[in-house]
């Protein structure tokens, strides 16, 4: 087990000093030549204690990555489909696994049904430059999943209403 | 109109993560990009500008701080609807909130400090709305790596 996957076992308990970084950074990083520096001077805090404890929730996973955060429509990914499926409760933890490894599904999970308005337990995020694009590779997943699938349904974003991400 | 080059593609591409905390991470950046600091930071200021991207730093998993997601789903009346999105986006539990076509046609997701958190900020939006709010809180995760390129 390596140190990271040591960390990742665990929870990641906050202390007043995380939180003050969180809030100060959840909306961006500054862009100035020391970001660091620039929310510590914030802060009130060394910058090399604001970047230990930020190393600190980046190896516990509670930072999950550093960088850009696309607007997908933006880059022309103009068709968004969240494809739902209901598949065998027998099979579904190991056909889960398979569609989440195919290359062009990004988000996928396991989530319960709502009798009798929602049927189905398998949520896969897939993009496209356009709907057909989604309805060929939704056509992949449903191959897939084969007889072990009994409905399934895409549901294509039309609006981004928000998104901010998470605040505390 | 403005149009993105080779380079902001280049660095959309290739800073979807990965920034160092270093005392100056756009400059060992910028190095992999060819560029100098000052560009780097100059591109970075007008792809937000120009909503290419939506935010550019650190992405928090409220998961590993003890907090809890959820996605959850609202079937609203059209002229209900700007009404109850405002609602629902007025609170700061919800991350994200898209419109879909389907009867359930309002998904947004829930991030709270507590897994009770959640419960909570369905109970005000059912309150506030009047509508009952399906949640679908993941019950495993098969992958998560949402990367777009440009």
């Amino acid at each position: 087990m390596t140190l990271n996957a040591q960390y990742k076992a665990s929870t990641y308990k906050l202390d007043a000093i995380d939180r003050a970084i969180i809030q100060a950074t959840q909306s961006g990083l500054p862009l100035t030549s020391q970001p660091y520096h620039t929310v510590a001077e914030q802060l009130n805090l060394p910058p090399e204690l604001l970047m230990e404890r930020m190393q600190t929730m980046l190896d516990f996973g509670v930072i999950r990555r550093i960088g850009a955060v696309p607007n997908h429509y933006s880059l022309g990914w103009n068709a968004n489909g969240m494809t739902v499926w209901d598949v065998t409760n027998a099979h579904i933890d190991d056909l889960g696994q398979q569609v989440g490894a195919l290359e062009f599904v990004s988000h996928c999970y396991r989530r319960p049904r709502l009798m009798p308005d929602w049927p189905y337990n398998l949520f896969a995020m897939v993009h496209g430059k356009d709907r057909d694009e989604v309805a060929a590779k939704t056509a992949q997943i449903a191959a897939l999943l084969g007889s072990n699938c009994h409905a399934s349904d895409t549901l294509y974003s039309t609006q981004i209403l928000k998104k901010t991400g998470l605040r505390i | 109109m403005w149009q993105m080059d080779a380079t902001d593609k280049a660095i959309i591409n290739g800073l979807q993560g990965g920034l160092p905390i270093c005392e100056q991470p756009y400059l060992a950046m910028a190095k992999q990009f060819d560029i100098s600091e000052d560009e780097l930071l100059a591109r970075l200021k007008n792809l937000l500008e120009q909503k290419v991207l939506t935010r550019f730093g650190p992405m928090y998993q409220i998961e590993r701080m003890g907090g809890a997601f959820s996605l959850a789903a609202l079937k609203v009346l059209e002229e209900d609807y700007e009404q109850v999105a405002e609602a629902v986006n007025a609170l700061p539990e919800v991350a994200h909130n898209y419109r879909r076509e389907h009867a359930f046609n309002m998904w947004f997701v829930l991030a709270t400090e507590t897994p009770s958190g959640i419960g909570k900020a369905i109970a005000k939006i059912e309150a506030e709305t009047g509508y009952p709010v399906f949640n679908l809180p993941k019950e495993k995760e098969f992958f998560v790596g949402a990367r777009f390129t440009a």
